[in-house]
């Protein structure tokens, strides 16, 4: 009997630059040598699929013979001729390579909606997303649905936009909907709707969005047709950062695919629906994520926010009504049509229902994409999924939300994962960046990187926003540095809540969330800087020494090698010196000593 | 300065062409010059200003607003930082002035003097379970430490 033999391969940027093409190279090559690609060429399949989530690990391969699927971790080409030889021919699995409790703990706590087909399916086939019961919803909301009722469906889900802001995606679709012509633009005579997809996903520390468009872009495209067929849309816009090449390539040969199938242009699926997309790439400005500005982005001109109202939903790309929703919602709308309502309500809390997908980052074992249900607490993310701290270092914090969020501190630990509990807590689930923070960082310093960073993208429409937020992060700069004034908290928060309170769009309105929360759990680091002039973690620059412990030391003169300024000094197998005066402290020491005899304080 | 010969001109009318069928704007518009010369000549702009009858001004707007758009030539080999939160606390920013130091770029640049190499930092490219994170001519190299770098970096400076 011949066997039938998949072999799926890792190929989303993390798997790319683990080395996932050379693998599939390395396998296509032994399968060839090997004779399987002639002898049994109808049975032994190569694909490439998406992210599946613990990119920590890359590249995996899933061996599948006859259904039985064996995973491989940290596939390098030079182990491919072994598992070829051993596993596809002989049917012994390399088990010396193979992925262990690790991995398995990893998916345990995790429920799959977006992401079910995410790494299961080649995102460049639109028959392999068929195949899983692809635009099958769409058939379903076509031939069986009015766009009231599919409204409805999605309503009685409870599906809010995964955006950040929370807001009910029936709700949205409803109103518009209910919009009959832009009453608030002087353009009003045609009713054209436009519905956008926000796939400007510019929060430093997530890329949810990324891996979704990378591993199964038709379920985006999909649910933008459901969309556009509800709300009354004939034409549709995705929105994408142009610094994902990858993304952007996997759509545009998606929305080609569903071109020739007839799921895009004129009567789609031979119903009474119109409709198509272009793909508008994003120039790199953070401020364009705000809907508003996204429009006119979308427009050719400087994205800078308007106030709202009118809300987009009444006045938004040219003037007429517009949805603009957020890559993971969208990719939500094919499996809750296809499974009901009351299925995707059954996960979640009762006000903050379904899963949603994190981008969990930072000093966890398992770095990688996972999908939970909302209201998950916080210690089973980290530590069942997560796998704990890395390196044995204590676990400290978690930034949520990205630049609009905040840090929890590890007291809070026990926390659910949902809109609300985290507000109550300062901060937001947000896009779905958590980045886990340890001993070693400073939360001071945090709060400065992301001031850094809304700073920089501030768009310079109002003043509290463009003023207020250059006084805060000169205000940390000096606390970092060692000159920070007595006062200078109290001036933090004051100004951050008149910035909250005052400024045009939601960057402005956030941007202190970083400070005001960490100045709420970590107010003893700020009064260290400012007080006693050090930093507890040993990471701002100016308040730190380094030294060479004696009883460490080898003698092995690494450090002193990539010391850019000379100012490490001693013989071969005797102990080192580093001179405070030459010390540029850039820590390249530090991170050379392979015996931590470089200490950092 | 880059001066509009005919065969830039050529060029420039395919440029126009694209964006006249596929009703395009002004940021598509430079996205398709950036494309073609790999930054924004002055010179094309005020082409285009008097073509499209759009004011010069506009389009510096729009340059000028988005990070995407650089006025100035880039080096030959183009290195992407990532300055992402999960990248920034695994040490890219130790890791970064150790780049800029390293290629001897000149303070406030951003490329070296022989051309060879520009740095840019960018806020976040989304690969940031395999932080820090850097980009060599659009190849993703993730866990990156300053001796893998500079090994990358001798290897495309001797080709």
């Amino acid at each position: 009997m011949k066997s039938d033999i998949k072999i799926k391969v890792c190929m989303g940027t993390g798997g790319i630059a683990a080395g996932g093409a050379d693998v599939m190279n390395a396998f296509n090559k032994e399968l060839k040598e090997a004779g399987i690609d002639a002898s049994v060429e109808k049975f032994c399949s190569m694909h490439k699929v998406g992210c599946r989530g613990l990119c920590a690990k890359d590249v995996l391969v899933d061996v599948i013979i006859n259904g039985k699927k064996t995973i491989y971790q940290y596939t390098k080409p030079d182990m491919v001729s072994k598992i070829v030889n051993e596993h596809l021919i002989r049917g012994e699995p390399v088990a010396e390579w193979t992925a262990g409790e690790d991995y398995y703990n990893f998916h345990e706590k995790q429920t799959k909606v977006v992401l079910s087909d995410c790494g299961n399916i080649d995102p460049e086939d639109i028959d392999a997303y068929i195949a899983v019961g692809g635009y099958e919803a769409l058939k379903k909301v076509l031939t069986s649905l009015t766009p009231e009722k599919t409204i409805a469906i999605i309503k009685k889900s409870g599906l809010r936009g995964r955006g950040g802001a929370g807001f009910p995606t029936g709700l949205k679709w409803e109103i518009c909907r209910k919009v009959v012509s832009s009453g608030d633009s002087p353009r009003q005579e045609s009713d054209q709707k436009y519905i956008i997809c926000n796939a400007d996903e510019g929060d430093p520390g997530a890329f949810m969005d990324r891996a979704v468009i990378e591993g199964n872009p038709h379920s985006v495209i999909e649910g933008m047709i459901i969309g556009a067929y509800a709300i009354g849309a004939t034409k549709g816009y995705v929105y994408i950062r142009a610094e994902y090449p990858l993304a952007v390539e996997r759509l545009r040969k998606a929305l080609t695919q569903a071109r020739e199938k007839k799921l895009l242009g004129k009567n789609i699926l031979n119903a009474e629906l119109n409709f198509d997309i272009k793909v508008k790439l994003g120039a790199g400005a953070f401020v364009c994520g705000e809907e508003t500005a996204l429009i006119v982005s979308i427009e050719g001109q400087r994205g800078m926010p308007r106030a709202k109202p009118p809300f987009p939903v009444h006045s938004g790309l040219w003037g007429k009504p517009t949805v603009i929703n957020n890559v993971e919602t969208l990719a939500n709308i094919p499996y809750i049509v296809r499974n009901g309502a009351d299925w995707f309500a059954s996960f979640g809390t009762e006000k903050s229902k379904g899963t949603k997908v994190f981008a969990l980052t930072g000093k966890v074992k398992n770095t990688g994409l996972i999908e939970v249900p909302m209201g998950i607490s916080l210690k089973e993310i980290i530590y069942d999924i997560g796998g704990g701290i890395a390196k044995g270092k204590a676990f400290k914090a978690v930034q949520t939300g990205g630049p609009s969020g905040g840090c929890i501190p590890a007291e809070l630990i026990d926390i659910n994962v949902d809109y609300e509990s985290l507000a109550k807590a300062g901060s937001i689930v947000g896009s779905g960046g958590m980045v886990v923070l340890d001993e070693t960082d400073c939360m001071v310093s945090i709060a400065k990187f992301f001031l850094e960073f809304t700073q920089a993208e501030s768009c310079g429409k109002c003043v509290p926003c463009r003023v207020g937020t250059k006084r805060l992060l000169e205000i940390l700069n000096r606390i970092t540095a060692g000159k920070g004034k007595e006062g200078d908290i109290e001036l933090l928060e004051d100004l951050g809540n008149d910035i909250k309170a005052s400024s045009l769009c939601g960057l402005g309105q956030t941007a202190p969330n970083p400070i005001l929360s960490t100045l709420r759990y970590f107010r003893h680091e700020y009064e260290a800087h400012i007080k006693d002039l050090k930093c507890p973690a040993g990471v701002c620059k100016e308040l730190i020494e380094y030294s060479i412990l004696e009883e460490f030391c080898k003698g092995c003169g690494a450090c002193m090698r990539v010391c850019p300024s000379g100012a490490i000094i001693g013989e071969k197998k005797k102990l080192h010196k580093i001179s405070s005066a030459a010390c540029i402290k850039c820590g390249a020491c530090f991170d050379v000593c392979k015996f931590d005899a470089v200490k950092k304080g | 300065m880059l001066e509009v010969s005919p065969e830039i001109e050529k060029t420039l009318d395919g440029i126009l062409n694209k964006h006249i069928s596929y009703e395009g704007n002004v940021i598509s518009l430079l996205q398709d010059i950036q494309d073609a010369f790999g930054y924004i000549p002055e010179k094309t702009v005020d082409w285009f200003s008097k073509k499209l009858d759009i004011p010069e001004s506009r389009f510096f707007g729009v340059i000028t607003f988005y990070a995407q758009f650089h006025l100035k030539p880039r080096g030959k080999n183009l290195i992407t930082a990532c300055c992402g939160t999960a990248c920034h606390v695994k040490g890219s920013d130790r890791l970064i002035s150790a780049l800029f130091r390293e290629l001897n770029i000149p303070e406030g640049e951003n490329t070296t003097k022989d051309g060879q190499f520009t740095v840019e930092k960018v806020a976040c490219v989304g690969a940031c379970s395999i932080a820090p994170v850097i980009i060599i001519n659009k190849k993703v190299y993730g866990e990156m430490n300053i001796s893998k770098l500079l090994k990358h970096i001798k290897l495309k400076h001797e080709k």
